[in-house]
């Protein structure tokens, strides 16, 4: 059964007398595990997506399932406990919480979920360790540099131990030699498991990605997956 | 999220931006402190009022000459003339009215006493023994007037305590003769000094018997009569019969006032009560105005923390959630300021007692319980609306701004 199925999904948004078809038409499968990188043009729907995969947004048609449920019919909070549970987020521009120290930061979905402190430091602990951020545990994010940073925001979409991990360009904001430790970082994750979706504009970095999606006015131009099983046809 | 989770995180939040958190707590702290301070003033006026009419005598019921126009208290009744007179035998008729625990007749005026070639202005004052008793009047030395004939009175004085000081110095006055206008008394009994206040000061009065007083102001008539009546449930029974046994001596004719202590209590209760609750509204206006406040600062804070409010989404928070960290973050700026209004209050009541010792400047439990709900609620009520904005961000949207 595949991780993520969408069908026939549309996302339009109206900007003055136009329409925008930031998605049309959009069939996809995604198994349990896979690297897939969402490439494309500036405009083409990459973050419209993402969004949508992220249960962030809602489509204006089509179906989305995950975990083999249908998620677009969800409530609100309903689609507020999905995310929690199943769903971890990083984006270009890291989105830490200024007043609050990277633990704290790190912590935060485990407290928004309610889980009990005693398990929320050691869950912490263990990220700090893993995450080599063992000595900026008390550090606010301005105290951070961005690979740091992007690592706060990393251990943090990992903290509740979700089976999908979506990221919006996570490297925008880096330099490319912060940039490629930020996706061995992304990587490890995917090889334990993850299922992890980036989105990217840099063609190097999207090659490493065993599956590729490029995007074109809302639409999937390519599919590396497809296009390798009408190749072996 | 945990409780104890959401009041920290409301509380780092608030931490977080202390200019506007320090400008809100500021603001309903001033509201609550407003409160608290000026019903301190009030209240204080109202008792002190009360206290100072209280002491002038307990169960009084007091004869003026004169008709009034409602048969209540009318402030007016204390300057006008004297249309009939009251005579010392309209006094001791009235000792044979049931009700009637005691009673002083009482005539006033103006005199000099003379003592070792000094001389000074005084108050005098023509009564009988009770007249110390019923006035509570405290004697520092010696005896109240004698018990004796209303109509001959022995040539005898009691003295304040600033005639005694200013006439004798430190030397002994008890049982001295002075002259008082072209009498010579013998002093046998000198009051305690008890300072200003809305009774009578008796620092420079000095009491004689009533026909004594008469005399010297060559008059007949006096200027009221002061009736105990047994207790306070006697009170209105002993008005009638007061009412009805001065009728009956004055030809039929209803010419006096009688005023009740408690009538007089009552009205000054209700005009000062009535005052500290009109103050205590005022007031809590600028409550009002701070519970605003809050709620500009709560939208202000949503705003800035769109971003924040967005993440908070995407990790997983549910609306309520964020609601209630919003909602958390408005009820401490306004218990906060509402507790430091509380302090502030007390304290500026405290100085006001400090400054002014007669002046029992208490703020009343209606009033500070009020202050500090009101404080709550409309830190509660102006957190909601931005509460609920906060919820209802779109967290794409949301996630954008930062
Ligand atoms: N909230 C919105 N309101 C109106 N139009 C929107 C909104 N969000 C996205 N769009 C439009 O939808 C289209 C797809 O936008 P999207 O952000 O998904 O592009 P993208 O591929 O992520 O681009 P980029 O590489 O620049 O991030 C664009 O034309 C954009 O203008
Ligand atoms: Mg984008």
């Amino acid at each position: 059964m595949a991780l993520i199925e969408l069908a026939a999904i549309e996302r339009r948004f109206q900007l003055g007398d136009t329409t925008v078809n930031a998605l049309a038409g959009l069939n996809l499968h995604i198994a349990a595990g896979e690297y897939v990188a969402v490439m494309g043009p500036s405009g083409s729907g990459k973050s419209t997506l993402l969004n949508l995969l992220g249960l962030l947004d809602r489509p204006d048609a089509g179906t989305y399932r995950l975990e083999g449920r249908d998620v677009t019919t969800l409530s609100p909070d309903e689609q507020a406990a999905v995310r929690s549970q199943r769903i971890g987020f990083v984006f270009q521009s890291f989105h830490l919480v200024p007043r609050l120290t990277a633990a704290e930061n790190i912590a935060l979905p485990m407290m928004l979920a309610g889980l009990a402190p005693a398990e929320r430091t050691q869950r912490v602990n263990q990220a700090l360790k893993d995450f080599g951020l063992d000595h900026r545990a008390d550090h606010k994010p301005d105290q951070l540099s961005g690979g740091q940073r992007q690592r706060v925001a990393i251990a943090r979409a990992t903290i509740m131990q979700p089976p999908l991990i979506l990221a919006d360009e996570p490297t925008g904001n880096l330099d490319r030699h912060t940039g490629e430790d930020v996706v061995d970082l992304l990587e490890t994750l995917n090889s334990r498991g993850v299922t992890l979706i980036v989105v990217t504009h840099d063609p190097g970095l999207g090659a490493r990605a065993r599956r590729q999606l490029v995007m074109e006015d809302g639409r999937l131009k390519h599919d590396s997956l497809a296009s390798r099983q009408t190749a072996c046809g | 999220m945990r409780l104890i989770d959401t009041l920290r995180f409301a509380r780092d939040a608030a931490t977080g931006y202390p200019v506007r958190t320090t400008l809100s707590v500021l603001a309903m702290s001033i509201g609550v402190a407003a409160v608290v301070i000026l019903t301190a003033l009030g209240d204080g006026a109202r008792r002190y009022v009360v206290g100072q009419f209280s002491s002038i005598g307990t169960n009084l019921v007091i004869v003026l000459p004169g008709r009034s126009g409602t048969g209540g208290f009318n402030p007016a009744n204390a300057i006008t003339s004297t249309p009939r007179d009251l005579t010392v035998d309209d006094a001791a008729a009235l000792k044979r009215a049931p009700a009637v625990h005691r009673l002083a007749p009482l005539a006033v005026g103006t005199s000099e006493i003379s003592y070792g070639g000094r001389l000074r202005e005084i108050m005098v004052a023509g009564s009988t023994r009770d007249f110390v008793a019923i006035r509570n009047f405290d004697l520092l030395q010696g005896d109240a007037l004698p018990d004796e004939d209303w109509n001959r009175g022995s040539p005898v004085a009691l003295i304040g305590a600033k005639i005694r000081s200013e006439m004798f110095g430190n030397a002994p006055a008890l049982g001295r003769l002075i002259r008082v206008g072209d009498r010579r008394l013998r002093i046998i009994g000198i009051l305690k000094p008890t300072g200003q206040g809305l009774g009578m000061n008796t620092d420079e009065l000095v009491i004689v018997p009533v026909s004594v007083a008469q005399s010297l102001f060559n008059s007949n008539t006096l200027f009221r009569i002061l009736v105990e009546a047994r207790s306070r449930e006697a009170i209105p029974q002993a008005r009638d019969e007061v009412l009805a046994i001065l009728k009956q001596r004055h030809r039929g004719e209803e010419d006096v006032t009688v005023i009740t202590q408690d009538a007089v209590l009552a009205t000054f209760d209700k005009l000062l009560g009535a005052l500290t609750l009109a103050v205590a509204g005022i007031a809590a206006i600028s409550l009002a105005v701070a519970g605003i406040l809050v709620m500009n600062v709560m939208l202000v804070a949503v705003t800035q923390r769109t971003g924040e409010i967005g993440l908070l989404k995407a990790l997983g928070a549910p609306a309520r959630t964020i609601r209630l960290a919003f909602l958390s973050e408005a009820a401490m700026l306004s218990s906060v300021g509402a507790l430091l209004g509380y302090l502030l209050g007390q304290g500026g009541a405290f100085a006001i007692r400090q400054a002014f010792p007669v002046f029992p400047a208490y703020p009343p439990d209606w009033a500070v319980i009020a202050a500090l709900l009101t404080a709550l609620s409309t830190g509660l009520l102006f957190g909601v609306m931005p509460a609920r904005r906060a919820a209802q961000l779109d967290p794409v949207l949301a996630l954008m701004k930062h």
